[in-house]
C-alpha cells in the first residue's frame, strides 16, 4: 500500500515524527482496534484513533445515546439522542476520516460472543463501565493473546493499565476478582467529572498507538493513576502473579465468565 | 511513627474528605487498625471478616504492592507513603 497525496498531507504531522514516519503511518492504516464501549472512554479514544488513521475500528456497544451521557461522551451530540451509540460513533468517524472502516457490534460483549468479535483485531481498548465487562475483557485478552489497554474512571480519578498477555501483568494480577454485588452502588450515584474520561481515554488511545507502532515504553506492569483534584499522576507497580487465576502458572479460569452484577459500579462506597 | 496514607476518593467521605492522612503504625496492619479507630467504618471497606485485604483493593508502600512484600505485616519506615487503590470501573454509561 502506498500513501496517496491526500494521505501524506493528512498525516504529515505524524510522518514528520521519526517514530512514526511513512512506514508507521502505513502500519496504522492497516491496523485494527476493537473499542469496547462507545461511552466516556470510548468516545475520545475512537475520535483520536480515527484521526490518527487506524484503518479499522470495531465498536461494541448495546446502548442508545442518553441525555445524561453528553456531559462526557463527546462522540455523540444532542441530535443523537435515542440513537444507537455505535451508529452515532460510526457517523462521526466517517466524517472525521474516510480512511477508517468502522465495524459496529450493537450488542453486549458476552462470554459466548467475545472470541468471535475479537478475532482479527490487533488491540483491545476497554472503555466499558462495569466490573463484569472489565474482567471478561481481561480474560478474553489473555486467552486470545491480544494486547489490552484497560481504563477506568470515577469521580475525579482514573486508572490505566496496558496488558501484553504472556509478558506483563494482567488486570487479574492486580485485582483478582470483581467486587461482590450488593456492596457496590452505581456510578450514577457516585458521579464522574466528564473531562476525566477525556484524560484517561486519550491515554488509552496513546497506548494503543504505541502498541501498533512498537514504539516507546508501554504502561505495562504499572498502573497509572490520575487524580484531577490534586493534578497528580502516580504510577504504582504491578507484577505478573504466578498465582493469577487467568494468566498465572496454573490458571483456574480457562473459560470466559459472564459475571452477574449491576453496571457501572465501584466498590467501597 | 507516623506515615502519610493516601485515601482513594470512594473512601474520603469516611475521612471528612481528607485525601491524605497522617497515621501511626510500624506495619500496614497497625496503620489500618489506627485508621479504623480514627475513622470508624473504614476498616471493613478494606479488609474482610478474616482480616484479609479485600480482593479489589490493593495497598502500596512507595508504589510497591504489599502483596509482594509481607502483606499486611509489611513494615513501614519513616517517610514512607502508603497508597490505598481500589479497582474502579466507570467508563461508558
Amino acid at each position: 500500500m502506498e500513501l496517496s497525496e491526500d494521505q501524506i498531507e493528512r498525516y504529515s504531522r505524524h510522518i514528520l515524527l521519526p517514530e512514526v514516519g511513512g512506514k508507521g503511518q502505513k502500519r496504522l492504516l492497516s491496523s485494527r482496534i476493537l473499542i469496547i464501549g462507545a461511552g466516556g472512554l470510548g468516545s475520545p479514544a475512537a475520535l483520536y484513533l480515527a484521526a490518527a488513521g487506524v484503518g479499522t475500528i470495531g465498536i461494541v456497544d448495546m446502548d442508545v445515546v442518553d441525555l445524561s451521557n453528553l456531559q462526557r461522551q463527546i462522540i455523540h451530540t444532542t441530535e443523537d439522542l435515542d440513537r444507537p451509540k455505535v451508529e452515532s460513533a460510526r457517523e462521526k468517524i466517517a466524517g472525521l476520516n474516510p480512511d477508517v472502516t468502522v465495524t459496529t457490534y450493537p450488542f453486549a460483549l458476552t462470554a459466548a460472543n467475545a472470541r468471535e468479535i475479537v478475532a482479527g483485531y490487533d488491540v483491545i481498548l476497554d472503555g466499558t463501565d462495569n466490573f463484569p465487562a472489565k474482567f471478561l475483557i481481561n480474560d478474553l485478552a489473555v486467552m486470545t493473546r491480544k494486547p489490552l489497554v484497560h481504563g477506568g474512571i470515577l469521580r475525579f480519578v482514573g486508572q490505566v493499565l496496558t496488558v501484553l498477555p504472556g509478558e506483563s501483568a494482567c488486570y487479574r494480577c492486580l485485582f483478582r476478582e470483581p467486587p461482590p454485588a450488593g456492596a457496590v452502588p452505581t456510578c450514577s450515584e457516585a458521579g464522574v467529572l466528564g473531562v476525566i474520561a477525556g484524560v484517561i481515554g486519550t491515554i488509552q488511545a496513546t497506548e494503543a498507538i504505541k502498541i501498533l507502532l512498537e514504539k516507546g515504553h508501554l504502561l505495562t506492569n504499572r498502573l497509572m493513576t490520575y487524580d484531577a483534584l490534586t493534578t497528580t499522576f502516580r504510577p504504582v507497580s504491578v507484577r505478573r502473579s504466578p498465582k493469577c487465576p487467568v494468566c498465572g502458572d496454573h490458571p483456574t479460569i480457562t473459560e470466559l465468565i459472564d459475571y452477574e452484577q449491576p453496571v457501572c459500579t465501584t466498590p467501597g462506597i | 511513627m507516623a506515615v502519610t496514607v493516601r485515601i482513594p476518593t470512594p473512601l474520603r467521605k469516611l475521612t471528612g474528605n481528607q485525601s491524605e492522612i497522617r497515621e501511626e503504625g510500624g506495619t500496614i496492619r497497625e496503620v489500618l487498625k489506627n485508621l479504623e479507630v480514627h475513622y470508624p467504618g473504614i476498616g471493613e471497606r478494606l479488609t474482610d471478616e478474616s482480616g484479609e485485604l479485600r480482593r479489589f483493593i490493593n495497598i502500596y508502600v512507595n508504589e510497591e504492592d504489599i502483596r509482594f512484600q509481607d502483606g499486611l505485616d509489611t513494615k513501614i519506615k519513616l517517610g514512607d507513603e502508603v497508597s490505598i487503590i481500589p479497582a474502579i470501573a466507570g467508563g461508558a454509561e
